[in-house]
């Protein structure tokens, strides 16, 4: 895809619910999180700060989760009232989902309420910050697995372009039950044998390990004080022939934002330690990024659908204080730190592409 | 702003309908697709009606031009069907001659195989066929259509409710302006699933005789199911093929009514402010506004709010009716069916109107068109879509000029 974004757009606040102790901006990974198992759970705030004790309750976790990040993002950026509010979620509401699922099977379609099936819609994480911070503007939920934060970014980003929206509150939200973990474990993504997920990388083996998290970020056409970042563009493709192809999209769209592979100070990948899904980050990092320094974040934050998003919260809050934490693994320490992009894949299916700048 | 968006091509399968020409005659003949349940497998069979796509999943499999396959969800069948209409209908045959690609809306996914795998499932966690719950997410039906046009340039899936389909159009009409594509196909696709009826069933709001919108005494709504597309093209494709446009999409809006999780809010304020931005984009006065394909549920609180907004931002509020008397709420494909209606209002001139009406409500001063109403010149049709989470949504679709 040809046109850059033409405007810059600043990440001006960040909130970031994950497995790691990230909701409070003020840390920086200074002591990780590390479980010995397969999955690794988000952290959940105390959510009668963010909502309402009557509603605290009866919403279900990836709600206060979601509202929680936001809320701490809103807050980050002294911003009171965003004019759009656009999100991803790779499932949604599953947890609602399964509830109403499951009494509907076990009770033969009777004596069931309305309270799980209400909450199991998609867009109910965007909605419920919409209905708190009553937000009347544009709100939109991107559903596609991979593609689903980044959907959003592009969004975002075009309607502070168009001139819509001057800010924007963009965020995911996923959630992993014992259900979920199951089915998936079915399938064949994790891990057979639980391992630390610090050292994750350092043992690469069939299947990676799961992971959750509301990430937010408030985009504005303004910069200020609060700036970490400038979020520069976003690409995504479906189902690449080859790594060549990837490449050549790469080449593509650094081009097209006016710089070359050799201008990136940190290449970020969404490795996730799974080595059937490892080659293709090799090939690209080896093949257009020989000299970039590089590294993987998952070990952090689990494989989930919108894991990039806790990536962009990685590279946003590296760009504002200039300095890459210890747990990060890279391969040799950049000079400096202008521009970061991250390159992530959901199952080899969705690919994307996303580059930061400093402001 | 400048460049005009048009539509080039549209694609529907509904209750009324395998194909366009099909909807449009069903439409002709006010017949509705609201009946009896013949093909879910629910409880509800006999008391609670809904408006099916008469074929079994083998024959849409059929009608898609696959052969002995059952890995797709029947939400994905009923969204390829349509799509490859709509692409056929704007007269591409290479698909990529352009830049081009795919935006779907879809509700719940693959709901429909995720039921029979989680009935095994919960019984043993390691029953239930995989093949049956790989499809669950939203994101599934959109990549298997994709794939089958051949599209791997943008494609990504929308889930707002049951304004999903209309929103799809924004996000397809905003990326062709951006200059990032030349043309998109959006819509959506949603099957009727156990999960959808059964959770519309605990609202208390299914209308047990089939959904009576804009009426007093209407008591809720009917589920449907099918899937629709609208090919967009940027001004510049049209111009350069020497395309003839079926439609323009000359605005459009959405506003959250911030209000409540299901519920409208009683002054409407979200659809008053989604109408009132499609109208500023278009550059239209109210007044402007031929035809209004609302909302228009029948559950209670909707129409109530849908109507309130309306008389707020029209004097006098212009011809409207609510054509899920015909195909029921299709929710994720809500928006994009109506669109398609809409479209077919313009080509041929034509109202079609709100059936199963028989009384005024007492709150409002308006009333449906309740006859097809022929030889209309429709310049300009507002087409609403509102969905749960507050989430509205308004198109205008206009006569090409």
């Amino acid at each position: 895809m040809a046109s850059a974004v033409n405007k810059r757009i600043y990440i001006n606040g960040v909130g970031c619910l994950s497995p790691q102790l990230t909701l409070d901006n003020r840390l920086f990974l200074e002591e990780p999180v590390s479980t010995e198992s397969n999955r690794l759970k988000a952290i959940d705030a105390n959510y009668k700060e963010f909502v309402p004790p009557e509603m605290v309750r009866r919403m279900g976790r990836i709600i206060k989760m979601g509202v929680a990040a936001a809320k701490t993002c809103l807050a980050d950026a002294g911003c009171q009232m965003p004019d759009a509010i656009i999100t991803g979620t790779g499932l949604g509401c599953i947890e609602d989902t399964e509830k109403f699922l499951g009494n509907m099977i076990k009770n033969n379609e009777e004596f069931l309420t309305p309270t799980a099936f209400i909450q199991s819609t998609h867009n109910t994480v965007s909605a419920q910050i919409a209905l708190l911070v009553q937000c009347h503007g544009y709100n939109f939920t991107y559903v596609h697995r991979g593609f689903s934060f980044e959907s959003a970014i592009l969004d975002s980003l075009l309607q502070i372009e168009n001139g819509r929206a001057s800010t924007v509150l963009l965020g995911t939200a996923d959630e992993l039950t014992a259900n979920s973990l199951q089915i998936q474990k079915r399938l064949g993504f994790w891990r057979r044998n639980p391992i630390d997920n610090l050292k994750l990388f350092d043992h690469p083996d069939k299947g990676t390990i799961a992971g959750e998290g509301a990430v937010f970020f408030l985009l504005d056409e303004k910069k200020n004080s609060t700036t970490y970042t400038v979020l520069q563009d976003v690409e995504m493709l479906f189902m690449p022939h080859s790594a060549d192809e990837i490449r050549s999209q790469i080449n593509g769209f650094l081009n097209r934002n006016g710089i070359s592979e050799s201008d990136i100070s940190l290449l970020l990948v969404g490795q996730n330690g799974d080595t059937r899904h490892q080659k293709v980050y090799d090939e690209v990092a080896e093949g257009s990024f020989p000299n970039v320094p590089a590294c993987g974040f998952k070990h952090l934050c689990g494989e989930y659908m919108t894991a990039s998003s806790f990536g962009v919260w990685l590279a946003a809050k590296i760009m504002k204080e200039q300095r890459i934490p210890e747990i990060l693994q890279v391969s040799k320490k950049p000079s400096e730190l202008k521009h970061i992009l991250l390159y992530n894949h959901y199952q080899g299916i969705n690919h994307s592409l996303i580059l930061l700048s400093q402001p | 702003m400048s460049k005009r968006i048009y539509i080039t091509g549209i694609g529907i399968i509904s209750s009324i309908g395998n194909n366009v020409p099909e909807v449009f005659t069903s439409l002709k003949a006010s017949r509705s697709g609201i009946g009896e349940i013949t093909l879910l497998n629910t409880l509800h069979k006999g008391s609670l009606p809904i408006a099916e796509v008469k074929l079994s999943n083998a024959g849409l499999l059929d009608l898609a031009g696959h052969r002995g396959s059952d890995q797709f969800t029947r939400t994905t069948l009923l969204g390829m069907i349509a799509a490859k209409e709509a692409l056929k209908s704007a007269g591409i045959e290479d698909v990529n001659a352009y830049r081009t690609g795919f935006l779907s809306a879809t509700t719940v996914g693959g709901m429909d195989r995720t039921e029979v795998f989680y009935k095994d499932f919960l019984e043993n966690p390691e029953s239930g066929r995989l093949k049956d719950v790989v499809n669950h997410d939203c994101g599934e039906s959109t990549e298997h259509i994709a794939s089958e046009l051949g599209i791997r340039l943008l494609v990504s899936t929308i889930s707002t409710a049951c304004s999903s389909s209309a929103n799809t159009m924004m996000f397809g009409a905003d990326l062709i302006r951006s200059g990032k594509v030349d043309r998109m196909i959006c819509g959506g696709t949603d099957s009727v699933t156990m999960f959808t009826l059964n959770g519309f069933n605990t609202l208390m709001i299914l209308d047990k005789r089939g959904c009576h919108p804009f009426d007093e005494h209407r008591a809720g709504l009917t589920l449907g199911e099918g899937a629709a597309y609208v090919v967009l093209e940027s001004e510049d494709v049209v111009k350069s093929e020497g395309k003839q446009p079926f439609a323009e999409l000359s605005g459009y809006g959405n506003a959250n009514d911030a209000y409540h999780q299901t519920a409208s809010s009683p002054e409407g304020k979200g659809a008053f402010m989604a109408m009132s931005k499609a109208l500023k984009m278009s550059n239209l006065n109210s007044s402007s506004i031929d035809y209004i394909n609302v909302h228009g549920t029948g559950t209670e609180n909707n129409d109530l709010s849908e109507g309130i907004a309306l008389e707020r931002i029209f004097d006098p509020v212009p011809l409207f009716s609510s054509t899920k008397s015909y195909t029921g709420h299709t929710l994720g494909a809500a928006g994009a069916v109506e669109a398609v209606i809409s479209v077919l209002s313009i080509q041929h001139g034509i109202i079609f109107p709100n059936l199963l009406w028989s009384t005024p409500m007492k709150e409002l001063k308006i009333k449906p068109v309740t006859e097809v109403l022929t030889g209309q010149d429709i310049r300009h049709v507002l087409s609403n879509s509102f969905g749960f989470g507050g989430n509205n949504s308004s198109l205008i679709i206009s006569k090409p000029v």
